[in-house]
């Protein structure tokens, strides 16, 4: 018999001490972490930030506007103040392994690309032809060197 | 802000001369506005004293704000509900931030399961639940349990403007 592998499946749950990102609503594209499950549609979150405009006040809110990050913040005891979420978030890093992620670098460049102006959209289309040309003339160059 | 404030409602029946002290009655109201909260309080008061509006006053009324509204609490509630064929006594939990939020579930739950009206429901006691074993409802201890995680294993996106997409959407995010 073939040896089956059973992983057990990835879900991002939700949990206290998740930090999920908001998707809509005034305080969409902000982090904040779950504070406290009220039921299983709504939750408590908190975002409290050094960083001026990327701060979501202490709110419920709806689980389906938010999305789950794959970041936790560990042993975030229940129903946190701001003060120990703040602090807990800062010791765990959790701004820093966002910003590394490529999930924010992503998001971060899909932002800049729409507000890029008519002149700039230009210069981003000169500069993919020039990729293309360099991509194509090494491959040429492969091809040719391998017959 | 919800749809429902709570309200204290102070009245009493108008001073006589048999009586130039009447006795004033307190009620804790959930109602959308002062006029509304005014009008139940004179019809519970009627159901309870020999006190009608014609004949009494209203002392004072305020509004009651929720101490803690960043908490999360559970709520047990007490009501009487008149159905189509009868009246019951019910007792139902809820878990939410403000008492306010907990009757509003109320008369939402109340009008999903039951096709109750605000008019058929009497709110009789609205108690917050301080210790976990004061907690009765299934439905509400499976949300206190200790370490409680789950997935959210099914989500469909809302729908976007465009009729026809590249992609099919993923339900799992």
């Amino acid at each position: 018999m073939a040896q089956i592998d059973i992983k057990p499946a990835g879900w991002k749950l939700v949990e206290v001490g998740r930090v999920v990102l908001l998707r809509s609503g005034p305080h969409a594209g902000k982090l904040a972490t779950i504070v406290e499950i009220i039921d299983h549609k709504r939750a408590l979150v908190d975002g409290p930030s050094s960083k001026e405009g990327a701060v979501v006040p202490r709110h419920a809110i709806q689980l389906d506007k938010v999305t789950m990050t794959p970041f936790t913040i560990p042993k975030l005891p229940r129903a946190a103040g701001t003060g120990p979420v703040r602090r807990l978030r800062e010791k765990n890093e959790i701004d820093q392994k966002w910003a590394e992620s490529s999930w924010a670098k992503k998001k971060e460049t899909q932002e800049r690309r729409k507000n890029l102006g008519d002149f700039e959209r230009f210069k981003v289309m000169r500069l993919k032809k020039q990729a293309r040309v360099e991509v194509r003339k090494t491959a040429a160059k492969l091809r040719a060197s391998s017959k | 802000m919800g749809r429902l404030t709570e309200y204290q409602v102070i009245g009493r029946h108008l001073p006589t001369e048999t009586n130039p002290t009447p006795k004033l009655y307190r009620m804790r109201i959930f109602a959308t506005n002062t006029v509304v909260a005014k009008s139940r309080f004179w019809y519970f008061l009627m159901k309870l004293r020999k006190v009608k509006k014609a004949n009494g006053e209203i002392v004072s009324l305020n509004v009651i704000h929720e101490k803690r509204p960043m908490k999360v609490k559970n709520f047990g509630i007490w009501i009487r509900y008149d159905s189509r064929s009868g009246t019951h006594n019910m007792y139902k939990e809820y878990r939410e931030m403000s008492r306010t939020d907990a009757v509003e579930a109320l008369y939402q739950d109340m009008a999903a399961r039951h096709r109750a009206r605000f008019r058929s429901i009497h709110i009789l006691r609205v108690v917050e639940l301080e210790k976990s074993d004061q907690v009765k409802r299934p439905y509400i201890k499976q949300l206190i349990s200790r370490n409680l995680k789950f997935p959210l294993p099914h989500r469909v996106p809302k729908s976007s403007k465009k009729i026809f997409a590249v992609r099919r959407p993923a339900t799992f995010a």
